[in-house]
């Protein structure tokens, strides 16, 4: 009942009177309110409500905009009623905040009942019915917004037929403009950003050529933060794609690279390394020309198809570390086999200090020997140690 | 423990009372548990065990080497005794089970091969007979308990063997 608001019944521009009914009750969802025996006229754009008379001499009433129906039915009739009473349920939108003044602030029903005492001569459901979907409410507000589009308009005309270089000055305006609202239109919602996604790499497209081509003017700086935007945009840099070829020789060449300054410092260190710790080893060892964990992974990556010394081992855990080529667990299972037969048993710790490699690598190459079968575990109180395979070797 | 019982060198070995997570390991460590109980019970010719209790069970702990087994270790062993009808739990949260180092069946036959050696078909006899009596004395099923004797004399009754008879205090059996 919110929804009603105090209005003349005096047709506005284009509104047209479709149906009128007497002896009208209103009610509030389920309640009925005192606005009863009333007349009710349906226009196309409005349903009005009066009291008797009140609608012909042009008094205050009650309108609800059709615009904010939402869904039509009939209530059918109780089996216990023989009035002739019809009633017709509309379900309404929320109604907008800029409403004039109505009988009631606010209700908690979503819909209002029109209650037709006397029933009704014409077919009202099927005329508000054809309301809602002519919805000629809205073809005024756009011949509106045309109107007023039109008397915008005719400055970028006059624009157009200006040359010399203040038009190509207001042509490069125009088009920054166009540009600008294009990519706050992508930024509104994702759907649009999903629709606008294609355009947004041509832009994108267009920007990083633009930029390739003045390389000189633009510093290096700008360029990289241009392209840490696009990259955050989720789009990808079309430049790095293009870049893909080089990019592999690259990571082709410093792989070739790490395998040199870390091959050795790996043998000594039995065999594995850790990723973090070859990260660490070369950067140090390229003193100023850091590289990024990212592209340290992609050239060990690159590794074994290059049939280098080295290669990338990705245990069960998780852990990433370089092996020689080599090593095979079969080998670490063996080497470590013989450690915990010499030694009776070992804990991660232990073996960690026997070879002088990080607690990690300790375990994980136990964690290899047991699954190979070669040792077992002993999970107490004190910590997990592993004893030789004696299960399955003695008896 | 009964002094005759010797526990096998696994018992005081750490790794013994962790499940092995290799495969193969496991299945061995698990045959060896189930030997090692099979045989302790045999010895002891005790039936009952309770998991609850089962961690300070001297067969369960080594204390020289401070390790025991934890009660899932344990039901996990009596699961794989039940898959071969060597162990049942007789309460629904499985804490407590009843082991036996011959399966019910073969207890029955057992049985019935002493009573037909003895030509003692068609005639009754008590059950404290059967496990107590002096001419049991010798016999491997001799001071079983009640509850198991009755339940493997249940699979022989199944085969019509014998019908037990559980009414009064003289609790008796006749063999067909």
């Amino acid at each position: 009942m919110d929804r009603f608001e105090y209005t003349s019944p005096l047709l506005i521009p284009d509104e047209s009177n479709l149906v009128r009914e007497r002896n009208v009750r209103l009610y509030d969802g389920d309640q009925k309110t005192s606005f009863e025996g009333g007349e009710i006229v349906i226009t196309s754009h409005r349903v009005i409500w009066g009291r008797p008379g009140a609608i012909a001499l042009g008094q205050m009433c009650l309108s609800l905009p059709i615009s904010l129906v939402v869904f039509i039915e009939e209530e059918s009739p109780s089996a216990f009623s023989f009035s002739r009473s019809r009633k017709i349920l509309l379900h309404l939108k929320e109604p907008s905040p800029d409403r004039n003044e109505g009988p009631q602030p606010s209700s908690i029903y979503n819909f209002v009942k029109l209650s037709f005492r006397e029933g009704f001569s014409t077919d009202v459901t099927g005329v508000l019915n054809d309301c809602m979907q002519k919805k000629k409410w809205e073809w005024g507000q756009n011949q509106q917004q045309v109107v007023a589009g039109t008397s915008a308009k005719p400055s970028p005309y006059r624009i157009k037929l200006r040359t010399g270089i203040a038009g190509i000055e207001r042509g490069i305006q125009e088009k920054q403009k166009q540009t600008d609202e294009s990519i706050s239109l992508a930024f509104q919602d994702l759907s649009k950003l999903m629709s606008m996604a294609k355009d947004m790499v041509n832009l994108s497209n267009m920007i990083s050529t633009k930029i390739r081509e003045k390389q000189g003017d633009i510093t290096e700086d700008e360029t990289v933060r241009f392209k840490s935007y696009l990259l955050s945009l989720g789009i990808e840099d079309p430049v790095t794609r293009d870049a893909y070829k080089s990019d592999n020789q690259y990571y082709r060449s410093l792989a070739k690279q790490i395998c040199d300054i870390i091959e050795t410092p790996i043998t000594e260190a039995g065999g594995i390394m850790a990723l973090t710790d070859v990260f660490c080893r070369v950067n140090r060892a390229r003193g100023l020309e850091l590289l990024s964990p990212e592209d340290l992974l992609n050239a060990c990556r690159l590794m074994e198809s290059l049939e280098l010394p080295l290669n990338l081992y990705r245990f069960d855990s998780g852990v990433i570390v370089l092996q020689l080529v080599t090593m095979s667990p079969e080998s670490i299972a063996e080497a470590t086999a013989e450690m915990l037969d010499e030694k009776g048993s070992l804990s991660s710790e232990e073996l960690a200090r026997l070879l002088g490699i990080s607690i990690l690598l300790a375990k994980e190459r136990l964690m290899i020997t047991e699954k190979c079968g070669k040792s077992c575990r002993d999970n107490s109180t004190e910590g997990l140690r592993f004893f030789p395979n004696w299960l399955l070797t003695k008896d | 423990m009964s002094d005759s019982f010797e526990l096998p060198w696994q018992h005081s070995f750490p790794p013994f009372f962790t499940l092995q997570p290799h495969a193969e390991t496991r299945a061995r460590q698990i045959s060896v548990w189930r030997t090692l109980i099979l045989d302790y019970f045999r010895s002891t010719k005790a039936c009952s065990l309770d998991i609850r209790e089962a961690s300070r069970h001297l067969l369960f702990s080594n204390t020289s080497i401070n390790r025991k087994l934890n009660a899932e270790f344990i039901l996990a062993i009596l699961s794989d005794l039940q898959r071969t009808q060597n162990a049942a739990p007789i309460d629904k949260q499985r804490y407590r089970w009843e082991i036996y180092w011959h399966t019910l069946e073969e207890w029955g036959s057992i049985i019935y091969d002493y009573i037909t050696s003895r030509g003692a078909t068609n005639s009754v006899l008590t059950l404290f007979e059967l496990t107590q009596g002096d001419d049991v004395q010798d016999e491997e099923f001799c001071g079983l308990e009640t509850d198991v004797l009755i339940k493997a004399l249940r699979t022989l009754e199944a085969q019509g063997k014998c019908e037990l008879m559980l009414s009064d205090d003289q609790e008796g059996v006749k063999f067909f």
